[in-house]
């Protein structure tokens, strides 16, 4: 744990929780022996936003989002907060917070992470090119001298 | 009142079993998935999670599938499953200018950073109705053009810079919320967005429409609409930081609205603010004009009696779910209600009829 930097274990559970859970079972099929600490369990998030953009907070309404903490047999201990109902979502992501702990954090960002990073990366610029195409260019008509 | 009456059950589940077969329909036409309704009825979808105040794709599509399509009966669903759903907490405010944009206007300023981006939208079209669609025609892909980050800062900071616009208050005091306390006036304006932002979109298009048409008038132009996909962050407390939850997409309207100003302030514009889940451009344009609206006293001016003024009136009415809550109630059994209501009237007639004779022998 003492490599795991905050700012990394925030960036791949960010990662996990956006996965879709099938590409998530697909990268890990097999999940190692763990204990529940919390059985996952689905639930809200009240999502806020801020009035003006910049002001006051306020209540937008709801999310759905399935949670759950386990531990591995090494006594490892993995959380997951993931978008959705999905409960083996929720598990494989608290598994792998928990293997990005161990000794496999290697194999784990090699195997997982980083084509899930590779794919979210692929669809935000399909979704960036889509949206350049439908940039107005506007044409200026030059009246007078420069 | 109601009584319990017997005697229906055999009837209710017929009914219920003959509902479940049309909705079916032809069994000789491909069944409906959930996920082609997730896909295809996007826009459907996207307003049953803002009106059912929930967002989830999934259970929209299906809310709308068992619904058989009617869209107030499918936020009902969700409102339903949403009351059976602890609570894990509130998200850290969504932070819209750090939005993946796929549509971003602005009806003020032709050249604003970042530029215009039209995305997928209906607007230029020619209301024509299109018949290839009918005929299992390829669906085009879309264009694409070799893309840098966007950076579109909110357009209106523009205006904020140069102290044109009415400045906002931030701050991090927890928000009202209906959905834990009952509604009740006077409300502060963080409890009406909650409240507009889950409103019926044609009521509130209707009440930004008369706004427009004269009835509380206020000079809106859309300053900036933007359409994209937000990260939404919650703290997570056994971890003591947050993180990542997940990514829904929002619509955002900010309006530019006709001046305050007072003895010491110099005239600024003021601001209409919409905010709703998925893409719903006509919802958040109509929340904006209505939210600015209903500000009218905090900005000191006149109450002309307009309809979109009146806070108690737009709040208690605009939830669809209340709604026909209460409207559809009224076909149900009121067999007893309606039995001292037939006494009654036979009653006064009776009292008419023997006035009449009365004055007839006088």
């Amino acid at each position: 744990m003492s490599t795991l930097t905050t700012d990394t274990r925030k960036s791949y559970m960010g990662l996990l929780a956006r996965a879709r859970p099938e590409r998530l079972e697909q990268l890990l099929p097999d999940l190692p022996a763990h204990d529940w600490l919390r059985r996952p369990e689905i639930g809200t998030t009240m999502v806020r936003g801020r009035i003006g953009a910049t002001g006051a907070p306020f209540n937008l309404g709801e999310m759905t989002v399935t949670r759950c903490a386990l531990k591995l047999s090494d006594g490892t201990v993995g959380h997951a907060y993931v978008q959705g109902r999905d409960q083996g979502h929720a598990t494989r992501a608290a598994i792998v917070d928990a293997l990005m702990q161990t000794e496999g954090v290697e194999q784990v960002d090699a195997t997982i992470l980083a084509p899930l990073r590779a794919e979210e990366a692929e669809k935000r610029t399909s979704r960036a090119e889509k949206a350049a195409a439908t940039k107005v260019e506007f044409f200026t008509m030059v009246r007078g001298e420069d | 009142m109601y009584v319990a009456t017997k005697g229906g059950e055999r009837a209710i589940d017929a009914a219920h079993q003959w509902l479940a077969d049309e909705r079916r329909g032809d069994r000789s036409v491909p069944e409906l998935s959930v996920a082609q309704i997730r896909e295809q009825m996007a826009l459907a979808v996207n307003r049953v999670m803002a009106e059912g105040s929930l967002y989830d794709p999934d259970l929209a599509a299906l809310a709308i599938k068992q619904a058989r399509g009617d869209l107030i009966e499918a936020v009902f669903l969700i409102r339903a499953y949403r009351t059976t759903l602890p609570r894990f907490g509130a998200s850290v405010p969504v932070e819209t200018d750090r939005m993946d944009i796929i549509r971003r206007i602005s009806a003020t300023f032709k050249d604003a950073p970042g530029g215009q981006i039209l995305g997928p939208t209906f607007d230029y079209t020619h209301r024509l109705l299109d018949f290839k669609l009918m005929a299992d025609g390829e669906a085009p892909e879309a264009l694409r053009k070799e893309a840098d980050a966007v950076v579109a800062p909110h357009i209106l900071q523009l205006l904020d810079q140069d102290g044109l616009m009415e400045p906002l208050t931030d701050g991090d005091e927890t928000p009202p919320d209906l959905t834990r306390e009952p509604l009740e006036m006077p409300a502060d304006r963080p409890l009406r967005l909650q409240a507009l932002a889950r409103g019926d979109e044609g009521f509130v298009l209707s009440m930004a429409y008369s706004t427009q048409r004269g009835y509380g008038r206020t000079h809106a132009f859309v300053g900036e609409l933007r359409i994209g996909t937000c990260a939404v962050e919650m703290e997570i407390p056994e971890l003591g930081f947050a993180v990542e939850i997940g990514e829904i997409e929002l619509t955002e309207c900010e309006t530019v609205n006709q001046f305050t100003g007072s003895k010491s302030e110099p005239p600024q514009f003021t601001r209409g603010y919409g905010l709703v889940m998925g893409q719903s451009e006509r919802k958040s344009i109509s929340m904006s004009l209505v939210d600015r609206a209903l500000r009218w006293e905090e900005l000191g001016e006149d109450n002309v009696g307009a309809p979109a003024q009146d806070a108690e009136f737009v709040l208690y009415h605009c939830d669809n779910i209340q709604a026909t809550g209460f409207l559809e109630h009224i076909k149900l059994p009121h067999y007893v209600d309606f039995q001292s209501e037939l006494e009654l009237i036979r009653k006064l007639r009776r009292e008419a009829a023997d006035a009449q004779v009365k004055e007839a022998a006088e």
